[in-house]
């Protein structure tokens, strides 16, 4: 999308590891991969514990975006 | 009747007393003048991490979110679970777009969306429509987190007829209005930090607790009916379950940050470093929200609906009773107690942030754009002040007098509304390219599509739309946003070309977005 005038802001840098957030979206956005019940784990159906697993995975992405991206910002 | 539980009572007016007091001493906590705006509505722009944790934490995952999801896990099943997904969905966007707003938010003194919009785009008819849609959306709120207080105080077995049947409700809005009135942003702030803390003990004790007294997690989900345990496949020619999943959690994300009450929890935090850092410590919350859903499978599993001790509360307040009842069946009276008070001190925190959000805009947005445009900040601070008891009243009198599917119905309404407000505020920070005028057409139509959607699903969440043989049923809120968008792209050089390439000014400039 332009900004204003056709020039973007040289402000907001992109950064490859953005695409971290990517991954993050398309996993959870995509439900055929994991709604299934197996593998479960401690006996939680794998639709539940995966889902639980990947909160805590998003929020490492996002420390490491924020951790590779602070020098930048 | 419920026998009224006397040691749970007891600890839940002690831990709601303490919160009183807090609420007011809340005042003198990194003390600014509250005759200024943005001291009273937005703490003064100066809470660092952790506070900001507490109180976005406290403000998005409301008393409502943790009674109503739960409550829909246990009646429809693994659907409920789109909270996850939608919980994970909402961090990326805090962390890429919201540290820009804050920037030029602060840069220019401004308090709620409303204001971004009316400097950025420089239309004050754009801002007003911003102005509507978020006082509308977020006035069923505040009713719906009174309900969460209504269904606790039920569940401890204080009940009466008519005015009496009331009072408690009436009691803890009195508290809410009074302390938030002296103190503003403030009060949430410092609560937050107790209820948290509270709701944090209680999950992670009935997420522990339960499967060891129901015979482990295998066990439980065994006793969840097939249908309930996971998505059904689509079948051919539609994209069935899977669709509603997705786009529910992608509709619900993009729409949570535009509330009014989201906007300024955001906006009091003391930098936009303080905002990425929360970006990846709030799914602390997300997490917790995913077990509760899961709490709600357990109270299938533990065969709690068919007790006839808890049938009244059923019969009450229908699936929203579903982990009151749990927590009443499994737990001795003083853990009930704890539990409880954390949800209802758990309503007051996003009910008193929601009408600070009501009263930032109406006084900044209508009666200093429209009314009396040279406010002197005391003026403006009592106009607020005085705007967010309103609020709360309006809420009041709504849950008493109106049935509460009424108040269901329009919060999922308000999130079908909220989102056609995207295009000007989060792709608005990115960018000025869209017609101001562009913008307003893209919004009335998504609201009036939106609603029609609403109309012709009964009021569902999700819509189906038929295509090519093809039916895709989805969150109504992304498909009419989309479509909102598409206008807005379509319309924005036609109306350049018919205004002859006069713009109006944009205030904002390219270095006011950077740190």
């Amino acid at each position: 999308m332009p900004a204003e005038n056709g020039a973007p802001s040289k402000r907001s840098r992109w950064s490859w590891w953005y695409l971290l957030f990517v991954v993050q979206f398309l996993v959870i956005l995509w439900p055929p991969f994991y709604n299934k019940a197996e593998p479960t784990l401690l006996g939680i159906p794998f639709f539940y514990w995966f889902q639980l697993l990947w909160v805590l995975v998003s929020a490492v992405f996002t420390a490491v975006v924020y951790l590779m991206t602070r020098k930048s910002q | 009747m419920p026998q009224v539980n006397g040691i749970a009572l007891v600890v839940f007016v002690l831990l709601f007393g303490f919160i009183t007091w807090l609420g007011f001493a809340a005042a003198r906590w990194r003390r600014g003048d509250l005759d200024q705006l943005h001291e009273w509505g937005l703490g003064g722009r100066r809470f660092g991490t952790v506070v900001t944790w507490f109180l976005v934490g406290g403000d998005i995952y409301t008393a409502y979110t943790f009674i109503a999801v739960p409550a829909l896990a246990f009646g429809a099943g693994a659907v409920a679970f789109f909270a996850v997904p939608y919980t994970i969905l909402i961090y990326p966007l805090l962390f890429l777009i919201f540290p820009r707003l804050w920037n030029v938010c602060h840069k220019h003194g401004y308090i709620t969306a409303a204001d971004f919009v009316r400097g950025r785009f420089g239309n004050r008819w754009l801002a007003l429509a911003v102005t509507i849609t978020g006082i509308i959306a977020t006035l069923p709120y505040i009713a719906l987190q009174l309900l969460g207080i209504q269904v606790v105080v039920g569940a401890l077995g204080v009940t009466g007829t008519g005015i009496a049947a009331d009072l408690p409700l009436i009691i803890a809005f009195a508290v809410l209005a009074a302390f938030t009135y002296s103190s503003g942003l403030r009060a949430p702030a410092s609560i937050a930090i107790v209820k948290d803390t509270l709701i944090y003990i209680a999950t992670f004790a009935i997420v522990i607790v339960v499967p060891i007294k129901l015979g482990g997690f295998g066990k439980i989900f065994a006793a969840v009916p097939a249908q309930k345990l996971l998505l059904a496949v689509p079948g051919a020619h539609t994209t069935g379950a899977y669709g509603s999943y997705a786009t529910l959690a992608l509709g619900s994300a993009l729409a949570l940050f535009l509330y009014p009450h989201s906007m300024t929890a955001i906006l009091s935090a003391s930098s936009g470093k303080a905002i990425r850092r929360n970006a990846a410590i709030l799914p602390g919350y997300s997490f917790m929200l995913g077990l509760l859903a899961m709490v709600g499978l357990f109270v299938i599993a533990a065969g709690i609906a068919d007790m006839p001790d808890y049938a009244w509360g059923f019969k009450t307040f229908k699936n929203n009773f579903a982990v009151p009842a749990l927590i009443l069946h499994l737990f001795p009276s003083w853990f009930v107690g704890v539990a409880f008070a954390a949800i209802a001190i758990g309503a007051l925190v996003p009910a008193a942030i929601m009408s600070i959000a009501i009263a930032n805009l109406y006084t900044r947005n209508i009666h200093r754009e429209f009314i009396n445009r040279n406010p002197t900040n005391k003026q403006e601070s009592q106009m607020a002040k005085t705007v967010s008891l309103i609020a709360k009243l309006g809420a009041l009198i709504f849950i008493i007098f109106v049935p509460t599917k009424y108040a269901i119905q329009l919060q999922l309404l308000g999130g079908i509304w909220i989102i056609q407000t995207l295009p000007a505020v989060l792709l608005g920070a990115y960018t000025r390219w869209f017609n101001d005028w562009a913008l307003l057409v893209g919004w009335a139509v998504g609201t009036l599509a939106g609603t029609a959607m609403a109309y012709a699903s009964n009021l569902a969440t999700t819509y189906t739309i038929a295509f090519a043989g093809y039916s895709f049923p989805g969150y109504s809120a992304l498909y009419t946003v989309v479509l909102n968008l598409l206008l807005v792209i379509v319309l924005t050089p036609v109306f350049n070309a018919l205004g002859g390439g006069r713009k109006p000014i944009d205030e904002t400039v390219p270095a006011d977005y950077a740190a």
